[in-house]
Order: C-alpha cells, then structure tokens, then sequence
C-alpha cells in the first residue's frame, strides 16, 4: 500500500525552467545544481518604475526576504525593468514560484525563475544599450519599459529625419 | 503517503467498487486487501497521521456498501473507537477523534449499517451523545472567526456533525449526494462472500501523541444568499458536510498548482445541483481564516481566488464581491487575527484588479470614530494598497470624501531638517556628522564627533562618553537614516557601515530602546520602512528582540498600539527568535552526530597509532564545539524564555490596567482597544503555541495566576483547553 506515484508529487511551478544564464562562470552541470538549491529568484517583466519598497511587499508574502537588487541599465544606472529576490531559505522562494510567479506587480503580469545567485555586475541589463536585451528589439510600445523598444526608436528616429 | 490518500479519497467510491468488483472474482484478493489495509491504518495510527487514517477507516466503511466487508464487523470496529471515549486521563482530543471518525463515516455507510445492526448502532450513537454533552468546550470562543452568533452561529465541529448525522438519521439514512457507482453493479456484488474485519483495538495513548487540534466549521452562505439556481444545502444537512470535506480534500491534494486546483474545484461532480462558487468561496475563506492558522500559506488563497476568477469572469466575481461585501458588514465582531488576514487579502487581490471598487458603498465607514473596526479596516487596506503601488495612487482611487482614511505620504520626518532647527541642541553636530559621513571619515573620527554631545540625562561632565546619551543615538541615526531615506538598501547599507558604531550606542538596554524610538520618530509615516530597519537591527545584534518587545508596548507607542504594522513587527521578532533557537539546536544535533560518527570510525579502525591520535584529536575538538554549542542553545532558549515572559507581562499589565480603570469608573470594558488588545494577547497563544507548550509550568506560577482578572485568565485557560 505505501506505492509512491510520481503523478502525485506534481509541483510543477517550482521546477527549473530552460532557461540558463549565458554569462554564468561555470558548466551547464554546475549551472542547474545551483539552480535547483537556490533561492534566489530573478523577477522580469517589471515597469521601470517599480521600486525596491512594491518589490519587498509582495515577495514578503512567501517568507523573509533576505535581499532586493533591483536590475539597472548600464549606462544611466536606473532601473530597467527587473530585479532578483533573495529569500533565506528555498522553502520560501518556492511559494514565490508557486504564487506570485504570473500574478500582478504596479499592474503589470510578473515572471519569476530560479536564478544560479547574485554576483557582482549581474545587476546591469546586457543589451547593447544599456538595458535589457528584450527591449533592445521588441516592436511594442510599452510606456512603463521606455516606449518602444531601442531599434525600433531608432527606426523611427530614421523614418522621421527622412521623411521630414 | 499523504497525497496517495487525498487522490483516492477524491475518488473514494469508485476505488471501494473496483475492490468490491475484484473481490466478488476473487475472495482472497479482498481478504488480503482488508488485511493490508489494517495493517496500514496501525502504521498510520502509530506515526501520528490522525487525518490519513480517518480516509483509511471511510474507504474500509465504504467497502461494507461493496460487500467486502461484513457490516456487523464494521459495527464492532466502531464501537472498539467509541469505548476509547471511556479511558481517563487522556487529551481530550484523543477522544474526539475517535468520535470524529466514526461520524464522518456515517454518510457513506449509516444506511447499511442501521439496515443490519440497527440496535447497536443506536446504542453507539447514544454513547456518542453521551460524551458530546459532557466534553468541554472552553476552546471554542477562542477559534471562532465571528464572536457573534448571528447571522451563522460558528459551531464547533463535533457538534456540526453531531446535528448532521441527527439529521441524516431522522431522513432516514437518504443521502443523495454522494455517487455510489456500486449501486450500478449490485447484482455482481450482492453474490460476493463478505469478509470480516480483524478485531481492531485502537492503539493506546503515548505521551507524544499530537492528534488533530479541534476546530470551529466556517459559515457565511445560507440558502437566501445565491440569488438564482441550485438551493445552497442546509448548514446540517449531511450534503454540506461531503460537499466541504470533499473541496478541502481538492484544495490540500492540488494547493501547490492553483491553475490545476481551481479547475478541479470548478469541476466538481454534481456541481448543478449545488450553487457551487459559493461552497468555494465559503470553503476557501474558512481555510484563509481558520485559527489558529490557515492550512495552507495564505498568499496561496489569494492566487487560488485569482485563478477561479480567470476561470469563471462571469460568475465567480460576482460572488467574491458579494464574499467581501458580507465580510465588510460583519467586521464589528470579526476575530482580529481574521480581519488581519482579510486586510492583507483585500489589498493584495485589488493590485491585481487595478484596485477597483465601490468604495462609496461603504461610506457608512465614514459616520463612526476611527477607532471602530469598519473604518479601521479600510484604513488598514488603503495603507497595504499603497504599499503595493504608491501614495498618489491611493489619493486617485479613493472618494475625497475618504481622504480621512488615506495613509501618510510615506516621507522621512527629519529633526535637524535646515536652520529653523538651530535652536536644538544637536542640530551643530547634525550637520558635521552629516558631513563627516558624506566625507568618507573613519569611525573613530565620527566617534570622535559624537563625543560633544552633550548628554541631556547628566548635570556635569564626567562620564567618558560611555553612559547612555539619548541625544547621541538620535543625532547619529536621525542623520545617518536622514541621508540614507531614498530606499531600503540604501538605509541597509548605512546600518551596515556603521555598524560598530551602533553597537557601541546600544550597549545598554536603554540604547537598545532608544535606537528604536529614534528609528519610529523619523519614520512613523512609512511603517514598512520601520518594519524593515527593525528587522535588519535583530538580525545584526544593534538591538535584541526583548528590545523591540519592550518599546513595542512602550507608552511612546502607546498611540499606535492597535496598527496592524506594530503586531506584524512583534510576530516577525518572535519568528526570528525561534528560528535562532532552531538552529542552534540543529547545529548543536549536527556536532553530536559528528562525535558518534568519529568514535564509531575509531572503535572500528584498528591498530594505527597516527590514526587513532588523530582521531582522538578531532573527538577532542568535536567534544569542545558541543560544549560551547549547549552553551549557546541555553543561552538561546533563556532568551526565547525571557521574550514571552516579557510580552506576557506587559499584556497583563496593559488589560490589568484597563478593566481597573474600567470597573473604578463604572464603565463598559468593551472597547474597541480592549477587543483589539485581548484579542492579540489570544494571538500570540495561537501564533506560537509550539514554542509556548514549552512554559507553560512558568506561565501558570508565575502569570496566569488565579489572582488574575478572569477576562485575562480566561484566554490562558481557553489556550490550555486546545491541548496543543
């Protein structure tokens, strides 16, 4: 009778996802063993004008939080548009995954994902421009991310010399 | 496994009739499963998992209705549970779920039973009866979501039962909720030879025994609530009971993925027969309010409630807002440990609905003192709501008419703000510290700086600038928080930096307190900021937790005392600590592991001189470590200790004071600080009565005393009759 089924372990929010962090000193093998005992989360989709106070309130629903970094473009060294949240223990970034992963944060949809720790400079968005690479080539205007997205404004920024 | 029994109990019935099937093909498959399965009851019976078992013993009862199993044997095995009401000396508790257990059966397998042993059942019944009207119920009030009896009385859940099995009884043992796919085969399993359950004694009480605590059954709905459709079953009609038990029963297997979660729930068998949004609603509110704590974390409740409105944008809505609504008008009487949960909730669900609501609607809020529940309670979302987007926010979504209850703007408030302060006294070395900081000096030079403060608390100057200077503490951290305002990292940031120099301010107990009062002084506008700057001082030894209990209940805060932030702060403080105890007692396990292993590698190592002279090196060293670390776990645990004592004390002190002030001046002790006030006193019971379980020979001798006033005694005796 003590028959364990995988079926009924299903927690399929806190499982790791595809993602891995290109820039990340290590191998693909020591990249998920950090994952999956982190409990550090990485948080997208923020507005820039989400602060570290919103980002404290809601994650302090799953548990104690240990530490915000709020993630800032490179260049003007404000916020663009994500974060990391560190918990003390994993327990409690697991509940983060299962319940405020896909919920709303100042209006907008949040992602969270397990991330490998925070490390110095890992705080800078990587696109060419200073921010996050998403924004270096999304097509939408999205006024809490800066507008369009930086080729775009740059296309628009051309069409509009020539077409004046 | 817990979660194997929650799949099958979903899908009770259908699992009994494929036993009953395969048993009427084969005798002996179904003798070795019954036996199996008493085998696992023992086990689970033993180990303490009180509500696994109660699923075991409602699959064997459904196996009477398969004709697996002989009624009579099943009739005896339940009156083996009810003669456990007879033993003495035991926790009450024991007793009610053997009592519990049989009940809950009786839905599914009464109208068998009675069909074949009505004589005895009648007689277990009676003896049930019996030990329901003599047992106690001092617990109750203290579980209770409502202090009022109306609109729903909140009944304790042995006496809910107790009225539905009546019921069912009266009806003749009719139950038209349950699927019984059985029914369909009962030409198959009506040939089958039945077995006969082993007799089953219970096994006897152990010391260590944690069986279910008792709890109050949560109603909000009746029948005149769902305006249209399918009738919302009595209160004790029997089909509200399997309706309940079976949403929990989603609820606690599917709680981790709330998309799947609220897709069972909204696929609940016979749901057109049942207004069902409103059993959801009903069942997950009394799961997020249920004392002394929901099953589940609560921000788990509010995403489940998300999800069913994704699910269901025409309909569930509609219900949650008539859910509030209804919660709103019962607020008066409402438990404050469930208002806060409600507060938080609201304000957390709005953030997700761009905060729209009918806020006019609750104008009424408007008409009474600020102090009353209604408008309190607004006050309190308003200020969670701006916590999750900002203060303009909160002043645009809101009727002017409101602008009583809008939070603060959340600003630093600073003493030696510019030149119209000169005139303080510590205004000059504000600004050279201000200065000095922003200069990158050392410590010592800032220390050095401090000195020339002079100390308010002293007529000369002898001391060496090592008594306690209030004015030094205030100078110092108005103006390093002052520069440090523009976020929460920032001001971590200044803590840590100056951390030694902190340290070197709080020695004393009064520093410690001191440190506070400034930290609130500058930021009474922004509680989270406080709540937070609190949090960071504890963790990094600037102030101790008996500290922040003492200015907690200080007359300084005196003014604040029934603000939701200074009680989020006291149980946060008191979490710290007993996970600080925690983990030393871990380490200290670890050490003492680590030494067994270590002598164990010794004794089976041989003859090597180099090894064994190591090794008993390492068992020296490990030995050491162990006796520091049981140092450090006394150490830890006196401090636990001395932290209720503390908050104990000054709940006493405080109602103490109240009810004398009260009964001298012939007035009516009900306010609303004294509702709020005993019922934090009940919360912190609640909250940590694992920890507290610990003290309670010191709690009763030295404060809970007869001597007492019996409104404060009755909420140790209330404690006590849990039997936690």
């Amino acid at each position: 009778m003590s028959v364990k089924l995988n079926a009924l372990h299903s927690d399929s929010y806190i499982e790791v996802s595809q993602y891995r962090d290109q820039h990340f000193k290590g191998n693909r093998y020591e990249q998920e063993k950090l994952l999956k005992q982190s409990n550090t989360l990485y948080v997208g989709n923020l507005s820039f004008y989400t602060t570290e106070e919103q980002v404290h309130e809601l994650f302090a629903k799953c548990g104690d939080v240990k530490r915000i970094i709020i993630g800032l473009d490179k260049v003007k060294k404000t916020a663009c548009g994500f974060c990391f949240v560190e918990y003390y223990t994993r327990g409690d970034a697991e509940n983060a995954m299962r319940f405020v992963n896909g919920t709303r944060l100042d209006d907008r949809i949040i992602r969270t994902d397990w991330d490998a720790g925070f490390k110095e400079g890992r705080q800078y968005g990587r696109g060419k421009s200073g921010g996050q690479v998403r924004d270096e080539y999304r097509q939408d205007y999205d006024p809490a991310r800066g507008g369009y997205g930086k080729l775009a404004q740059q296309q628009r920024s051309t069409e509009a010399r020539n077409t004046f | 496994s817990q979660k194997l029994y929650l799949k099958i109990f979903s899908k009770l019935t259908v699992y009994t009739t494929l036993v009953g099937l395969l048993n009427a093909r084969n005798y002996n498959f179904g003798g070795e499963f019954v036996e199996a399965m008493i085998r696992q009851l023992k086990e689970t019976l033993k180990n303490n998992f009180y509500n696994e078992a109660v699923y075991l013993v409602r699959f064997l009862s459904d196996l009477v209705n398969c004709h697996v199993i002989a009624a009579p044997s099943m009739v005896a095995m339940f009156e083996n549970f009810i003669s456990v009401t007879q033993e003495e000396d035991v926790p009450q508790v024991r007793l009610d779920w053997f009592v519990y257990v049989v009940l809950s059966c009786l839905p599914w397998v009464g109208k068998e039973l009675y069909e074949k042993k009505d004589v005895e059942m009648d007689r277990l019944l009676s003896q049930i009866e019996g030990y329901l009207k003599r047992r106690v119920k001092t617990h109750v009030p203290m579980l209770q979501v409502w202090t009022a009896e109306k609109p729903h009385p909140q009944e304790e859940y042995l006496d809910c039962l107790w009225a539905q099995i009546q019921k069912l009884k009266k009806d003749r043992w009719q139950e038209r909720h349950i699927l019984r796919p059985y029914i369909a085969f009962d030409s198959v399993l009506c040939e089958a030879l039945q077995h006969n359950l082993p007799p089953f004694t219970p096994p006897g009480h152990m010391p260590d025994a944690q069986y279910p605590m008792p709890r109050v059954i949560f109603r909000m709905f009746d029948y005149t609530d769902a305006p249209e459709g399918p009738v919302m079953p009595g209160s004790h009609s029997v089909e509200r009971f399997v309706i309940e038990e079976n949403l929990h029963c989603i609820i606690k297997t599917h709680w981790r993925e709330r998309k799947t979660c609220a897709a069972q729930l909204l696929s609940y068998p016979g749901k057109n027969k049942i207004p069902l949004n409103y059993h959801i609603v009903e069942v997950i509110f009394g799961e997020l309010f249920q004392l002394p704590s929901p099953p589940h974390i609560d921000v788990m409740y509010t995403s489940l409630l998300i999800e069913l409105c994704k699910l269901q944008p025409g309909s569930l809505p509609q219900v949650l807002a008539q859910a509030t609504e209804m919660l709103y008008m019962r607020l008066d009487t409402m438990n404050t440990s469930c208002m806060d949960r409600f507060i938080n909730w609201f304000a957390h669900h709005l953030s997700n609905f761009q905060f729209r609501w009918s806020w006019d609607d609750w104008a009424d809020c408007l008409t009474v003192d600020l102090d009353k529940p209604k408008p309190k309670f607004v006050k309190e979302v308003l200020e969670k709501s701006m916590r999750l987007s900002y203060h303009q926010r909160i002043v645009d979504i809101v009727p002017a008419t409101f602008s009583a209850l809008i939070p603060a703007d959340p600003i630093f408030t600073f003493k030696y703000e510019d030149e119209t302060a000169s005139s303080l006294p510590g205004y000059p070395t504000s600004v050279t510290v201000s200065n000095a900081i922003k200069n990158r000096a050392s410590n010592e030079e800032i220390l050095a700086i401090l000195k020339e403060v002079p100390n308010p608390n002293q007529e000369d100057d002898d001391d060496e600038g090592e008594a306690f200077n209030p004015l030094k503490i205030d100078v110092f951290l108005q103006t390093l928080l002052h520069l440090a305002a523009k976020s929460f990292s920032h001001s971590f940031s200044a803590l840590g930096k100056f951390h030694e120099i902190l340290k070197t301010l709080t020695e004393s107990d009064e520093g410690k307190l001191h440190i506070l009062k400034v930290v609130y002084d500058v930021w009474r506008n922004h509680p989270q900021m406080i709540a937070v700057l609190v949090d960071k001082m504890v963790r990094t030894q600037i102030v101790d937790c008996a500290a922040v209990a003492n200015w907690l209940f200080s007359q300084d805060m005196a003014h604040e005392f029934t603000r939701l932030f200074i009680w989020e702060i006291l149980h946060s403080t008191i979490r710290k600590m007993n996970k600080h105890v925690q983990k030393i007692q871990k380490e200290l396990e670890e050490a003492k592991e680590k030494l067994e292993k270590q002598q164990n590698k010794r004794r089976d190592s041989g003859d090597d001189e180099d090894m064994e002279k190591n090794s008993e090196d390492e068992e020296g060293q490990l030995e050491e470590q162990i006796e520091r670390l049981q140092e450090k776990v006394e150490s830890a645990q006196s401090e636990q200790k001395n932290l209720f004592l503390v908050i104990f004390q000054r709940f006493i002190m405080l109602l103490t004071e109240h009810l004398v002030r009260c009964e001298t001046g012939s007035v009516d002790i009900s306010t609303p600080w004294y509702k709020n006030c005993i019922e934090r006193l009940q919360q912190v019971f609640l909250m940590h009565h694992v920890t507290i379980q610990q003290y309670m020979g010191t709690l009763e001798n030295l404060l809970f005393t007869a001597e007492l006033d019996h409104h404060i005694l009755a909420v140790y005796q209330q404690f006590c009759a849990l039997q936690l």
